[in-house]
């Protein structure tokens, strides 16, 4: 992303020598061998640098860079892509996107995410079930003071190291979200790995969760709003993710053509890998373009925000992990070992693909929003 | 016939140029269907008249060349005045059969290389839909490898007389002139000897004939060169220099072909045959609305296309901000080609028996389509030589072997019998 606003420019630079000092890939690869996710240390500072802010407003305790706060994150999660950053920018970030639309009762949980003390999650998948956020298994039921909760949730990110929990639940036949703490009685957590390197998700029971009136989040009405904008969040972190993924590694990638010799020539001058250069380089400002698109579109909750979105992650998704793998082709034998650092980048990008919608689900949601326009 | 309004100010903002816009199509351009436009095959002399008449009606009405400057004729405004004009026209007849090549590829050029007097007699010309411009690059003998042509021209007196061929000339039959590349040097290395020319085509010494394609269409021509006579005010550039002003037509080529060039005016589809796909009729002709594998291939096209639009905007403000270099055009160049076989590779899926035996849909005129689906990667230079620009321009690898480097182009091997 092109910016020349100085205080995003130094907002960038900031967040970038952090990244290369703190979360640098060796850190990555520390933190994977102590069997830890991320470090809550690492991540308050995070949050002191401004990341958890951008979504808020003042009012809450928040503030973006450029005015535009959903730039600036985007900003934020392609930087931490560059070094495949550890740590829950992105479920945290979706979170607050929900709360600060109905903050009403959640003013506290606000300030303790922005603060970066408390860590919280998106519980929106169920087990067995693929990415369809409306059609909750997990129930709320009204009680005298609240809701009780029960059912399963799964691929819930960073779920071990969360205070809180937006969870989602079927309550008298329409999907609400509500606020749920991890410690409250009945609910029991269960560590599901990934094939990312430090990425951990878990699997939630809620078994009779008693929780006040005060625990859900918006009307009844907002919700479907509400759970669109989460979704378009998570989606548009994910695709700057990718995005600054796949500069990091096509920039060494290339080098490589440049460096590496066979038969007496730099490997980039035969055609045939030049060609695949060439349409890694297509691929790369296609995801790039993609992913503006979608971030602009959503910065200014465009009618065709949810088009733009559900395009760029297709797109995106469609080409990241295929692209990684030629970098892998490129890299001859080093690239599958253990010891280069390409599986690193390949492990996030191809979680990304998979995860809040596989490309196959954003075509078929591609194409039934271009089906009701057409009979609109 | 058109009143012509009050002459563009600096000041007016794109705001208020757009709206000066809507109210002047809508008093003095015809309406139409943007989903089904006039029938407008790019073969036939009809549509040619009318596009020039088109031109005509908005060079009067001050709408004529947005980006060209204003001494030759244009408007001199940035492009998101072009942008805000062709959102405003979609639903009008515009001569949009002028883009490729008189506009975009053609004026472009001449308004880079050319002398002040060209640029005064053609540019202008062109915007008042008096002058209709191509290009006769290929030869017969060799279309990737165009610094080979061996179209000659000879030194006779004070003239320059032509002799040789040139092949899939687009439009070159409803045309007054076309841009020339000769060889007027054989004495040294290929691209220090060519001189290009601005060509009458209505001149004795041009016969001029017709190619006709596997989709039926007989848009493209060749033309033989029997002693052809020119003066030295048909040089473009100078003499010798002729591949500094084909590489300029390449560059607006490639932008041209992807979209992307700001001297486009007004982007609906050329006819029946360039109307984008319906996917969602398709689908309801086909009987596949409800299947989910149909909807998500065909959600996976339109996914395709709307990256495609993306990434023209893209590439055009990443080259004009420097963070992509000029030789990026050809990425768009390639993603178009690509875009279009993906989507006529899904609709010949989607359409199956229906897209190749007629029935009451018309269908098979997607089985048609994909019958000529390879001249999208042909036509303005083919995807390959566009991967090699990327590879070696825009990422810096060395460039492919050529055994003709540095050799007088007399000593250098052509086809064989």
């Amino acid at each position: 992303m092109t910016d020349t606003n100085p205080e995003v420019l130094l907002f960038a630079s900031t967040t970038q020598s952090f990244l290369e000092k703190e979360a640098s890939l060796s850190r990555l690869r520390e933190l994977h061998a102590a069997g830890t996710s991320f470090d809550h240390g690492w991540w308050r500072r995070a949050a002191e640098l401004g990341w958890t802010s951008l979504l808020v407003p003042e009012e809450l305790g928040g503030g973006s860079v450029s005015g535009d706060g959903v730039a600036d994150l985007a900003l934020v999660a392609e930087l931490a892509g560059k070094t495949v950053a550890p740590g829950p920018l992105h479920p945290v970030s979706t979170v607050l996107a929900g709360l600060v639309e109905a903050p009403e009762n959640h003013e506290d949980t606000i300030e303790s995410l922005v603060s970066g003390e408390t860590v919280a999650s998106w519980a929106v998948y169920e087990p067995g079930r693929p990415w369809a956020p409306m059609k909750p298994g997990v129930t709320a039921t009204p009680t005298d003071s609240g809701y009780r909760i029960d059912g399963v949730k799964d691929r819930v990110e960073a779920g071990s190291d969360s205070a809180v929990l937006l969870v989602i639940a079927d309550c008298e036949g329409a999907a609400r979200q509500f606020l749920v703490p991890t410690d409250a009685a009945g609910v029991r957590i269960e560590s599901q790995r990934s094939v990312d390197l430090v990425k951990t998700y878990a699997r939630v029971h809620f078994d009779a969760v008693e929780v006040d009136a005060t625990a859900v989040v918006g009307t009844a009405e907002q919700t479907a709003g509400l759970i669109a904008r989460q979704s378009q969040i998570a989606q548009i972190l994910q695709c700057a993710e990718v995005v600054g993924i796949l500069d990091a590694v096509l920039k060494f990638t290339i080098q490589w053509g440049f460096d590496r010799h066979s038969f007496g020539r730099p490997i980039g001058s035969y055609q045939v890998l030049k060609h695949k250069y060439a349409d890694l380089k297509i691929w790369f400002e296609g995801c790039k373009a993609a992913t503006n698109a979608a971030v602009a579109a959503v910065a200014v909750r465009s009618p065709d925000a949810e088009m733009a979105v559900s395009v760029a992650k297709s797109y995106v998704g469609e080409h990241a992990p295929g692209m990684l793998q030629d970098c892998v082709q490129l890299h001859g034998g080093i690239g599958v070992t253990w010891e280069h650092d390409l599986h690193l980048y390949l492990r996030r990008v191809t979680l990304d693909r998979s995860m809040f919608g596989t490309p196959e689900d954003h075509n078929l949601r591609v194409y039934a929003i271009t089906e009701d326009r057409e009979s609109a | 016939m058109t009143e012509t309004t009050s002459a563009p100010s600096m000041t007016e903002s794109v705001d208020e140029f757009a709206s000066r816009a809507r109210t002047w199509l809508a008093q003095n351009m015809p309406r139409i269907d943007p989903a089904n436009p006039p029938d407008a095959d790019r073969g036939d002399d009809a549509p040619w008249l009318r596009a020039r008449e088109l031109q005509k009606m908005l060079y009067d009405g001050g709408f004529a060349g947005i980006c060209f400057p204003r001494e030759y004729g244009g408007l001199g405004l940035p492009i998101e005045y072009q942008r805000a004009f062709n959102t405003e026209s979609r639903c009008y007849e515009m001569p949009v059969l002028l883009n490729v090549p008189t506009f975009t590829i053609c004026a472009a050029t001449i308004l880079d290389t050319g002398s002040e007097e060209q640029k005064r007699e053609h540019i202008s010309a062109a915007l008042r839909g008096d002058q209709v411009l191509v290009q006769l690059l290929s030869e017969p003998s060799g279309g990737s490898d165009l610094a080979g042509v061996i179209t000659r021209a000879d030194r006779q007196g004070d003239k320059w007389v032509i002799n040789g061929a040139k092949t899939w000339s687009t439009s070159a039959f409803a045309a007054d002139y076309g841009l020339m590349l000769a060889r007027t040097d054989w004495n040294v290395p290929k691209h220090e000897g060519l001189t290009m020319f601005l060509v009458p085509i209505n001149s004795p010494g041009i016969t001029l004939r017709r190619i006709k394609q596997v989709n039926g269409s007989v848009e493209f021509c060749e033309e033989f060169f029997d002693n052809l006579e020119l003066g030295d005010d048909a040089v473009v550039g100078d003499v010798n220099e002729g591949w500094h002003v084909a590489s300029r037509q390449l560059y607006h080529e490639r932008r041209a072909v992807g979209g992307g060039s700001e001297f486009a005016s007004g982007i609906g589809a050329e006819g029946a045959s360039d109307v984008p796909i319906d996917w969602v009729g398709l689908l309801e002709a086909t009987g596949q609305a409800d299947s989910e594998r149909a909807r998500e291939r065909a959600g996976r096209a339109i996914v395709h296309k709307a990256v495609q639009e993306k990434l023209i905007d893209h590439v055009y403000h990443g080259v004009l901000d420097g963070s992509l270099p000029p030789a990026a055009g050809s990425i768009i160049r390639i993603t178009h080609a690509d875009t279009h076989h993906l989507e006529f590779d899904t609709a010949l899926d989607l359409t199956g028996s229906f897209g190749v035996i007629e029935d009451d849909n018309n269908l098979i005129r997607y089985g048609e389509r994909y019958l000529s689906r390879q001249s999208a990667a042909l036509g303005g230079g083919t995807t390959e030589i566009a991967r090699n620009i990327i590879g070696e321009r825009v990422l810096g690898f060395p460039r492919e072997a050529a055994a003709d480097r540095g050799v007088p182009f007399k000593e250098v091997k052509r086809n064989k019998g």
